[in-house]
């Protein structure tokens, strides 16, 4: 199960990557193997705020249905498009071309409400217990 | 008293012990003694020839002699012997959902040429396995467009069929929809007011044509408007009169939804009925119900199989688009099969057959009686010069159900009476009809 | 099979629809007339025929396989049932007629009115409604009736209760209803965990839904313990009768204290599946919903005569077109009939025998969760292959290689790799030991070569679709 150096994760398995006043966000390896093979991503629309863990969109593979919160506050700024032609790329590279949306933040201190690496390890292992 | 259960005294002793308990009874020890049923006091049961006999008595109870003139949205329409043949086939009707793909290709192949027929039948892109019926399907299209557009009204004609706008009623009680109702003028849409209503906060415009009152519409102007504010637009059709009549697709609609009774359904006093749902591509994912797919398995072979399976309540469960399971899977069969016997050019036919009729019969009432004026299709308002329920008590006298009292559900309107015409009404029995008609008219009170 | 679009010959014809005067259509404008082709297929009768005929033969069925899905009741569907529903006074019975002049309907208006009779002897209920087209219309009527209730004694509800056991409809139907949901934990025996219930419990909880037995397909004990904390806080008790298989002339809701109760017609009394439908999921209640009842409902009037009755005074509404699934209600009727009492304890017993024999016998090769005497259905659990590598969806396909339906898999939610067997009381040991057989053998493979359970099935016409693809690369339609 990877888990990414740098970035910050949530309860429910989102990830943040932060760069600067923009960060960029997508669910966790842990996700979507949980998740099985993607089969949709309803990506958000730019523009659409959001604060932290509210709602940001939804995910569907064969067998389930998630619903994405947003591990920050912002506004979303741009969508990976490409999921649309190819959701499956949430499988193949969760962390870098499977990302699925940018968003300016307010708040960069925000992160305090979420795991770093290490911290979401250990969440991970309680879980499997 | 008749038995399923082919248990021999022999076998009952042989499976107690290999369960390891004394009784049949050992095996309800869980029940506590007070949890025993107060009262359990039914008949003794009957053989099978006796209870068909109560039936058969009761069938006959019901005076279906009288000839069928009248419609209000399910039709006396032919049903061809082989559509009861097919949808009789055991392996049909016994068969369960098919959520086991390699078990059930029949019924999956079925219903997938089932949504490729209503698609094409609509003018629109994909189709659902199926709903109950007409009105249970009008709510989940409201659903829909609230999904998709995150507003809260819904504007809905009364030329639409009062019963699905009871319905619709009922089901958004305790939800945060509300329902805006747009009077007709006198008995056809009244785009005025329709227009007056369409603004930013319409979730959905709901129009209905041929509507209650039997009169056809193009609602392509309507539409227009609704796609410059963000509306969806829902149509309600009567699946013969696509036959020749203009589809939603054409008009614009995004959403189609009616009740299949008159593809191969008998009138069956209301039910198993179909609700059938047709929407543009863009609204898939937001379709509630059963949907079918084709792939491939994993040799390459073409097969079939549910999907989307993720929007459903046995996946999202509070979450899912609908709380629908079961459907109308046999009926939507019914009516594939239906569909594929008369074929291109018997539904036209046959549809053509319906309006030739209808209009064979308003024209001969019109020399003696009001026919409300408009376009119409097999279905027609003439208004009386005084209580069409008493008509109608008449007419049933004569051996006719001569229609609908418009006053059931529109009670301005008490002298109206909306009467339909289907293919398998002979020129003899119209013309017997007329004459009685005439003859009820002239009838004192 | 080759679709039926591709058998289709431009000019052939079907079934004739009689001679029309083409200038017909001269009676609509040209603006209101379809344009596009209604791209239906052109085939001869006897080309329809074989291809519906065909494609039935690529289907399991009840009448031709053993059908062991748990939940889903899938018993012998007796054939006098659909004699019934053809018999021309009810087939041509316009619905409206009822609605125009109820003498004409008499016949109709009494099977109505005698099914709600015998369903409420059946379950201790006060009046049915037979409306819901479904269980799950059923379940949502049940949320609909309660909040009615609630609003008209202004309480403040917000939430339901359902156990994590549950069917994907219950919480779904409340949703449809406008509530939360609450999960509560399923205690170690299979039943509600009483003291998480506790702990949830408040006086905001609009209604608590229950299976009886449970989805475990165990009895819950602690059911008297549910409807006392029930009724301290004005909470309703609804009764999803997926499992009422079980329990016939053994335990009846009404009297238990239950005050909604939803009948799968299409489980318990032998409609046939269809398929997929149509069902029929009538609902009873308690005195105290009596005035929420949808509307029309059928009753006697002074001179016994059949009427609908559309007084109900707090009526929520309607949420059929006219009286629920008649043809289907007609097939449930006669079978009641048939049985009488004798005949549905019976069932009962059958059906619960079959299940604990099939427990028994089937123990030594698959992992038994709950231990303990089961109902009409015992669910195992594939834990024990899967450590190899073989899950329930295999086992499953495995069965169908064998000429046996699977059971039902991975429900209830809360059993990991679940198999849920549940024969019916209509099948014979003789069948049954030919499953036990089957099952046995299918372990053992799973345990010496689980590779061919894997690659199952192989018998059938088509192999495990690519389920991904179907979702990824919608392809929904023939064109």
């Amino acid at each position: 199960m990877e888990i990414k150096e740098g970035y910050f994760y949530s309860k429910e398995h989102e990830w943040v990557k932060i760069e600067g006043n923009t960060a960029k966000v997508g669910i966790s390896d842990y996700a979507q193997h949980k998740l099985g093979d993607i089969t949709f991503v309803d990506l958000p629309k730019t523009g659409k705020e959001v604060k932290q863990f509210a709602l940001l969109t939804g995910i569907e593979s064969v067998k389930a249905a998630s619903d994405i919160f947003s591990p920050v506050s912002g506004k979303v700024t741009a969508v990976n498009s490409a999921l649309e032609g190819a959701p499956e790329m949430v499988n193949k590279s969760p962390f870098e071309d499977g990302w699925i949306a940018r968003l300016d933040i307010t708040n960069p201190s925000e992160t305090s409400n979420l795991m770093d690496a290490a911290a979401y390890k250990v969440y991970l292992d309680s879980l499997e217990g | 008293m008749s038995k399923f259960t082919p248990h021999t005294e022999d076998e009952i002793k042989q499976m107690l012990s290999d369960i390891g308990v004394k009784s049949v009874a050992a095996l309800f020890s869980d029940i506590p003694a007070d949890l025993k049923p107060k009262s359990f006091n039914l008949p003794a049961g009957m053989a099978e020839y006796e209870a068909f006999g109560k039936l058969n008595g009761l069938s006959a109870a019901n005076k279906t002699e009288r000839v069928l003139f009248m419609g209000g949205g399910y039709y006396d329409h032919f049903i061809p012997a082989a559509v009861d043949a097919m949808s009789s086939r055991a392996e049909f009707y016994t068969a369960y959902t098919p959520y086991q793909p390699e078990a059930s290709q029949g019924t999956l192949q079925a219903i997938f040429e089932y949504q490729t027929m209503i698609a094409k039948l609509t003018g629109l892109d994909v189709s659902n396995a199926s709903l109950y019926d007409g009105g249970t399907a009008l709510y989940e299209a409201a659903a829909m467009a609230v999904r998709t557009n995150g507003r809260s009204r819904i504007i809905i004609d009364a030329g639409v069929n009062p019963i699905y706008r009871k319905i619709l009623k009922t089901y958004v009680i305790n939800q945060d929809i509300d329902i805006v109702e747009a009077d007709l003028k006198d008995i056809s849409t009244d785009r005025e007011k329709i227009i007056s209503l369409l603004d930013d906060r319409a979730a959905a415009l709901i129009l209905q044509t041929p509507n209650y009152f039997g009169i056809a519409d193009d609602y392509t102007d309507l539409f227009k408007i609704c796609d410059e504010k963000g509306i969806t637009k829902i149509s309600v059709f009567y699946p013969m009169s696509l036959g020749i009549l203009k589809t939603p697709g054409e008009m614009g609609a995004d959403i189609a939804v009616a009740d299949g009774q008159s593809l191969g359904l008998p009138l069956s006093f209301g039910g198993p009925y179909l609700g059938i749902m047709a929407a543009s591509k863009g609204y898939v994912r937001k379709m509630p119900g059963r949907i079918v797919g084709e792939t491939l398995d994993k040799n390459g072979k073409k097969c079939y199989v549910l999907t989307l399976q993720a929007r459903e309540q046995h996946i999202r469960r509070e979450k899912a688009t609908s709380n629908i399971c079961s459907n109308q899977a046999l009926c939507a069969l019914r009516a594939v099969v239906y569909l594929s016997l008369l074929g291109k050019d018997g539904f036209r036919k046959i549809s053509l057959l319906n309006l030739e009729k209808a209009s064979y019969l308003k024209e001969k009432l019109a020399g003696f009686v009001e026919i409300k004026p408009g376009v119409t299709y097999n279905e027609f308002t003439v208004k009386l010069k005084s209580d069409a329920g008493e008509f109608v008590k008449k007419m049933e006298k004569a051996g006719f159900y001569a229609g609908i009292p418009a006053s059931i559900y529109y009670p301005d309107k008490k002298n109206c009476l909306i009467v339909a015409v289907t293919e398998k009404r002979t020129l003899n029995e119209i013309d017997k009809f007329a004459d009685a008609f005439k003859s009820a008219l002239s009838q004192v009170a | 099979m080759e679709n039926i679009f591709s058998k289709s010959v431009a000019g052939r014809t079907g079934v004739d629809a009689g001679k029309t005067d083409e200038n017909t259509i001269n009676k609509i404008p040209e603006n209101l007339r379809r344009t596009v082709s209604n791209g239906l297929p052109e085939l001869s009768e006897l080309d329809v025929v074989r291809h519906f005929t065909g494609l039935s033969r690529e289907n399991f069925s009840v009448d031709t396989n053993f059908y062991p899905l748990g939940s889903c009741t899938m018993k012998y569907n007796p054939k006098i049932n659909e004699a019934v529903a053809a018999l021309p006074g009810f087939t041509g019975l316009h619905p409206y007629t009822a609605m125009i002049d109820e003498s004409a309907a008499q016949g109709a208006l009494e099977v109505l009115y005698e099914i709600s009779r015998q369903l409420c002897e059946i379950t201790g209920m006060k009046r049915f409604t037979t409306q819901p087209y479904a269980g799950a219309h059923g379940e949502l009527l049940g949320m609909l009736l309660t909040a009615a209730y609630h609003r008209k004694k202004g309480n403040n509800k917000k939430y339901v209760i359902v156990p994590e056991s549950a069917h994907g409809t219950n919480p779904a139907s409340a949703a449809a209803a406008g509530y939360s949901i609450i999960t509560v934990k399923v205690d170690a025996e299979g039943g509600i965990d009483i003291d998480s219930l506790k702990e949830k419990m408040s006086d905001e909880v609009a209604a608590i839904m229950m299976t009886l037995p449970s989805t475990l397909g165990v009895f819950e004990k602690r059911i008297k313990e549910v409807i006392e904390i029930a009724g301290k806080h004005d909470t309703l008790m609804y009764y999803d009768g997926a499992n009422l298989n079980a329990i016939l002339g053994k335990l009846r809701p009404g009297d238990v204290g239950f005050d909604i109760v939803h009948i799968n017609l299409h489980k318990t009394f032998s409609t046939p599946h269809g398929g997929g439908g149509p069902g029929s999921g009538v609902v009873g209640v308690s005195e105290r919903l009596l005035d929420f009842l949808p509307v029309p409902v059928v009753a006697k009037d002074s001179s016994n005569r059949f009427i609908l009755d559309y007084s109900v005074k707090n009526s929520i509404g309607q949420i059929a077109s006219f009286f629920g699934n008649f043809g289907v209600i007609l097939k449930a009727y006669t079978y009641i009939l048939m049985l009488g009492r004798e005949g549905l304890i019976d069932l009962s017993e059958k059906a619960v025998l079959n299940a604990n024999y099939c427990m028994a016998k089937l123990k030594p090769f698959y992992d038994l969760p709950y231990d303990r005497i089961c109902m009409h259905e015992v669910v195992f659990t594939a834990k024990r292959q899967a450590k190899n590598g073989v899950h329930a969806t295999d086992i499953a396909k495995a069965l169908i290689d064998r000429g046996i339906h699977p059971p039902t898999v991975y429900f209830p939610l809360v059993v990991e790799e679940a198999i849920m067997i549940e024969p019916t009381e209509t099948e014979s040991k003789q069948t049954i030991d030919v499953f036990i057989e089957a099952m046995k053998e299918i372990a053992d493979t799973a345990a010496f070569e689980p590779q061919k359970i894997k690659d199952a099935p192989i018998t059938t016409e088509i192999s495990r679709p690519d389920e991904t693809k179907a979702a990824r690369d919608l392809k929904l339609t023939c064109f």
